[in-house]
């Protein structure tokens, strides 16, 4: 960058500038003329998209920081009041939930494609492990930015993960006092969560700004692998890449649009529109899908390492260390492989007997039989949190275990198949991470994670010393790609058309049967193309496992009171609910709509039979307004009301009748007093309830047409009903509707049936007031990006069709 | 990188036209795009719909004796409402107006004399002026004294004297009885 070998700009503004401080100059260096392997393929696109991600994530992020209050009593609702009241806040807010998840995808296909063509190795170590200190970076925001909503999820995410550190020995549980700032997650938690979500977003920039620094050093790999070795090898940045990278940009936006206004929710956890309450945890706590396979290796180790299995490891590891690591065994090794791998096995027996079977009531007697059983060298709580900490750090240190002197898989017969095994496993294990640890999954979980261990600590050692060297090209210029670029885009177009479907099918399949605790085995099949896609789909399909996994939604601050034991331990229940019919709703789909009648008439149902106790708190008389009813009709609802208001003058609380500004005035005082109206079990509040229960409108309808006589030898208790689509089938809420119960204006049937289904077309527009607006947006904007992608596609093949 | 790769050296007179042409869309495209998307990021610091809702206060006057005032919120800024005695009503009245830096008439000003409402903020730059309580100092014009940087404002809110450019504003408001207003 020295002024000596500047180069003067013609236009005299920009000669200024850079005469002074050559950023032009720079500019035109680094991203201009920087010259780039002609060979990449769209996998080297990533880096160009994550970077976009991450400037959209600050941008929507300082936007919902303008908004958002993070202040426990208030955070929720500050949340809710930019989804509702904020101009364009739900499109925003939406954009930096769903742009969380899209910046995952496009960073673990960014890593994955440096973990296949080898871009990790040598020269190239410190820019990937400034890489890897990006991710870390970036899980440590995400989770804390997942806390702000201070919803269900957010506030028993915080308390899982912040515990994670009491695993620590001695010192554990003050650290964990030190990281809440209180006694528990409560608001000082949440204060410095949300100072340092704001922080650690240009913690990365700054670690992205070196991480960039360092490829321009070394200039980027590609999918040969092997060096550039003159100018014939390679193109300028601009226009070549710049314009590749835009178009790849606007196809990966394309799909991340997709999400943000036609499935918005998709990603998350319906519990997280429950407000966070201190006192109940979610049946299922699932962290975001891209922790899941981390999650899951955490998970996985459900044992203490008695002696016998640090006995059977220690010399495991001696005969891996020699036989893997080593070029060749030590002779005294070698003499002694036999008898140590006896030894291995006899302790062995014991310590899996231990750690795996002891729950197999025929081996109680063998297990009884074996001595020293309570020694324990370490705790599984902190064996799990080490296991998942250390599958991070072997990524950190993967640069130097692996020194095999190929670095594109292409060229290495057995790393390729090796690494892909990796892929597989990783989104097992992200499967595995969104089930209940309970089944099959548990051992699954722990073979997978011996396998992800044993590619870093086994396979890439041995592969060191034994992996043939197979010829490589003598130059990216000679080496003319064997595979067509188009088979490579085909490739990446088929795995995202394969997903998009396989994924909506997967939210049809999660929809349409019941949310039942009972049956999680059988429902969250991974669409089986996710196998073989690209990585983008894999951290994905993983989390739509988790999306749709079944969860016993009505806990027991609810209607569930009594019954939640049951619905939380299904398999002790006896009775299941019913699979829960999908209904044909008018609002579902990219182009549905509310119908206006129907939302006026569940509105009526509402208001003559729900509101004698379920309050509405996030919807106000002036919103009525969405509805069709005029300012004058609004005016006369909202002043049947009588609202307290106050304190006047003489400083006393007063009534007042309703304005349009109120928000629905609700049944009781408090959250107490509708305890105790109601035996104990609290009624939700309808605001949120159809985006806070999985199966959203088909589960409220299911529950309001679901009331039956308790089959025969069920006993109920005297303020306990029967319903067969209720996870248990236990609810405290009696039938709230009967035929003829409110008189329609209209000739509309006075049905139970068309009263369920009235009324969760009112409850569906009162959770998300935006739909009509963000699909509408949403069309507009894929149509857009689509035409420009074309476009871009065409200016890209002018602008390459030279070099082709 | 050698020359012969770039573009813009290569290809007859009409491709270069015609590339130029699609160059062109697509970079207009784009901007439209970026334009477009940076909208709703301004948009979102107007006043949300729950603020814009909450637009209206009422008052209720009847404790409010001649010669007194009271201050109210309104959209979060304070209105005065001063019940003027009648030598009040006349001061404001008996003023030539073509002296006044902006001339308008004390009728203008009022719906009903004895009842003046006027937003509390100086229209110099934002400071509310003194005179509400009746300890308050209310400047040279019975009016109201903005300590800030001096202006003075007469029984009908007028600016007479001071840096301040245009009489204190006032609000839309309606009276819903004898005894109570809403203002907004
Ligand atoms: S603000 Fe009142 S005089 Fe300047």
């Amino acid at each position: 960058m020295g002024s000596k070998e500047r180069k003067a700009f013609d236009n005299p503004v920009i000669e200024w500038v850079d005469s002074r401080l050559p950023v032009f100059t720079m500019m035109q260096k680094e991203y201009g003329v920087f010259p780039t392997p002609r060979n990449f393929n769209y996998f080297w696109n990533f880096g160009a998209i994550a970077m976009v991600m991450l400037i959209t994530m600050i941008v929507t992020g300082i936007t919902l920081a303008m908004h958002y209050d993070p202040n426990a009593a208030n955070a929720f609702n500050s949340v809710e009041r930019i989804m509702r009241d904020v101009n364009h806040g739900w499109m925003i807010r939406y954009l930096h939930a769903n742009g969380a998840s899209f910046f995952f995808i496009a960073v673990y296909i960014h890593i994955f494609r440096g973990l296949f063509y080898g871009s990790y190795k040598k020269p190239r170590e410190l820019l990937w492990i400034l890489g890897m200190l990006i991710f870390l970076l970036m899980m440590a925001t995400g989770f804390m930015g997942y806390v702000l909503p201070w919803g269900q999820m957010s506030f028993w995410g915080a308390t899982v993960i912040t515990n994670l550190f009491s695993a620590i020995p001695l010192v554990g549980d003050s650290i964990v006092t030190l990281l809440w700032g209180g006694f528990s997650v409560d608001n000082p938690t949440l204060n410095r969560f949300f100072a340092l979500h704001f922080l650690l977003p240009f913690v990365i920039v700054g670690v992205v700004f070196l991480h960039v620094w360092a490829l321009h050093v070394t200039g980027s790999n590609n999918p040969l692998g092997i060096d550039v070795k003159g100018e014939q090898d390679t193109l300028p940045f601009h226009p070549y890449y710049t314009m590749k990278d835009t178009f790849g940009l606007v196809v990966f936006l394309i799909i991340y649009v997709a999400f943000t206004f036609f499935m918005p929710n998709s990603l998350g956890h319906p519990d997280n529109y429950i407000p966070a309450n201190p006192l109940v945890t979610p049946p299922h706590i699932v962290p975001e899908w891209y922790f899941l396979p981390f999650y899951a290796m955490l998970r996985a180790i459900t044992f203490d390492f008695s002696l016998y299995l640090c006995g059977a490891g220690a010399i495991g590891g001696y005969l891996i260390y020699q036989y893997a690591w080593r070029k060749a065994p030590d002779e005294c090794c070698k003499s002694l492989t036999v008898p140590l791998l006896l030894a291995a096995v006899v302790l062995g027996v014991p310590g899996a007997l231990l750690a795996f079977f002891k729950d197999v009531p025929a081996l109680h007697g063998v297990i009884d039989m074996i001595p020293f059983k309570s020694v324990s060298l370490m705790p599984a709580k902190l064996g799990g949190v080490l296991t998942m900490f250390g599958s991070i750090a072997v990524l950190f240190i993967l640069p130097f275990l692996d020194n095999h002197p190929v670095r594109s898989a292409l060229f290495r017969p057995w790393f390729k198949p090796a690494v892909l095994v990796l892929l597989v496993v990783f989104i097992v294990l992200g499967v595995c991470g969104s089930k209940p640890a309970e089944g099959f999954w548990v051992p699954l979980a722990q073979i997978m994670t011996l396998a992800y261990f044993s590619f870093f600590l086994i396979a890439i050692p041995y592969f060191n010393n034994n992996e043939p060297v197979l010829k490589l090209p003598n130059s990216i210029h000679e080496a003319i790609l064997a595979v067509p670029k188009s088979l490579v885009i085909g490739l990446l177009a088929i795995g995202l058309l394969a997903y998009a479907p396989s994924a909506a099918e997967a939210k049809v399949r999660a929809d349409s049967e019941q949310p039942s605790p009972s049956a999680p085995e059988d429902k969250a099949e991974v669409p089986p193309v996710a196998e073989e896609a690209t990585p983008a789909e894999a951290p994905a399909t993983a989390e739509e496992g988790a999306a749709i996994a079944p969860e016993a939604k009505e806990g027991e601050s609810e209607h569930a009171a009594p019954a939640s034991e049951e619905a939380a331990h299904p398999a002790e229940g006896a009775h299941h609910a019913v699979p829960l019919p999908r209904q044909d709703w008018g609002f579902q789909g990219p182009f549905g709509t509310y119908d206006r009648a129907a939302l006026q008439r569940g509105f009526q149902v509402y208001k003559q039979v729900c509101s004698a106790c379920h309050s509405m708190k996030r919807v106000a008389y002036r919103n009525l307004s969405a509805l069709g009813y005029t300012e004058g009709q609004i005016k006369t609802v909202a002043a049947e009301a009588s609202i307290t208001d106050g304190p006047n003058d003489e400083g006393e609380m007063f009534d007042r009748p309703g304005r349009p500004s109120d928000h629905f005035k609700s049944p009781y005082a408090n959250d107490n007093q509708a305890k105790a109206a109601n035996n104990g079990a609290l009624p939700p509040d309808l605001s949120l309830i159809v985006k806070a229960r999985v199966g959203g409108p088909d589960y409220i309808y299911g529950i309001l047409t679901g009331y039956e006589a308790p089959p025969a030898g069920v006993e109920l208790a005297s303020t306990q009903h029967w319903n067969k689509y209720m996870p248990g089938n236990k609810i405290a809420m009696p039938p709230p509707l009967g035929d003829g119960a409110v008189s329609y204006e209209d000739s509309t049937p006075t049905t139970v049936d068309q009263y369920a289904r009235d009324v969760v077309e009112f409850l569906a527009w009162a959770s998300e007031p935006e739909m009509e607006e963000r699909k509408q947006t949403g069309l507009k904007v894929i149509f857009y990006l689509v035409i420009f992608a074309g476009l871009l596609y065409a200016v890209k093949r002018k602008i390459w069709a030279k070099v082709h | 990188m050698s020359a012969d790769n770039s573009p813009q050296q290569h290809g007859p007179a009409d491709g270069e036209t015609r590339r130029d042409f699609l160059f062109l869309t697509a970079a207009a495209f784009g901007a439209v795009g970026a334009g477009s998307v940076a909208w709703p990021f301004i948009d979102q610091m107007n006043p949300a719909a729950d603020t814009l809702a909450m637009s209206t206060t009422e008052v209720d006057l009847s404790p409010i004796e001649p010669g007194q005032a009271i201050t109210v919120m309104w959209q979060g800024k304070p209105v005065f409402v001063r019940r003027r005695t009648p030598e009040e009503i006349k001061m404001a009245e008996d003023v030539d107006i073509t002296t006044l830096r902006d001339p308008q008439t004390d009728e203008a000003r009022v719906q009903k004399p004895e009842w003046l409402i006027l937003v509390g903020i100086c229209t110099h730059l934002g400071c509310v002026p003194q005179g509400q309580k009746s300890t308050d100092v209310r400047g040279e014009f019975g009016g109201w004294f903005c300590p800030c940087h001096g202006s003075h404002y007469d029984t009908s809110g007028r600016i007479r004297k001071g840096p301040a450019p245009k009489n204190l504003a006032v609000p839309k408001y309606t009276f819903l009885s004898d005894k109570s207003i809403r203002i907004g």
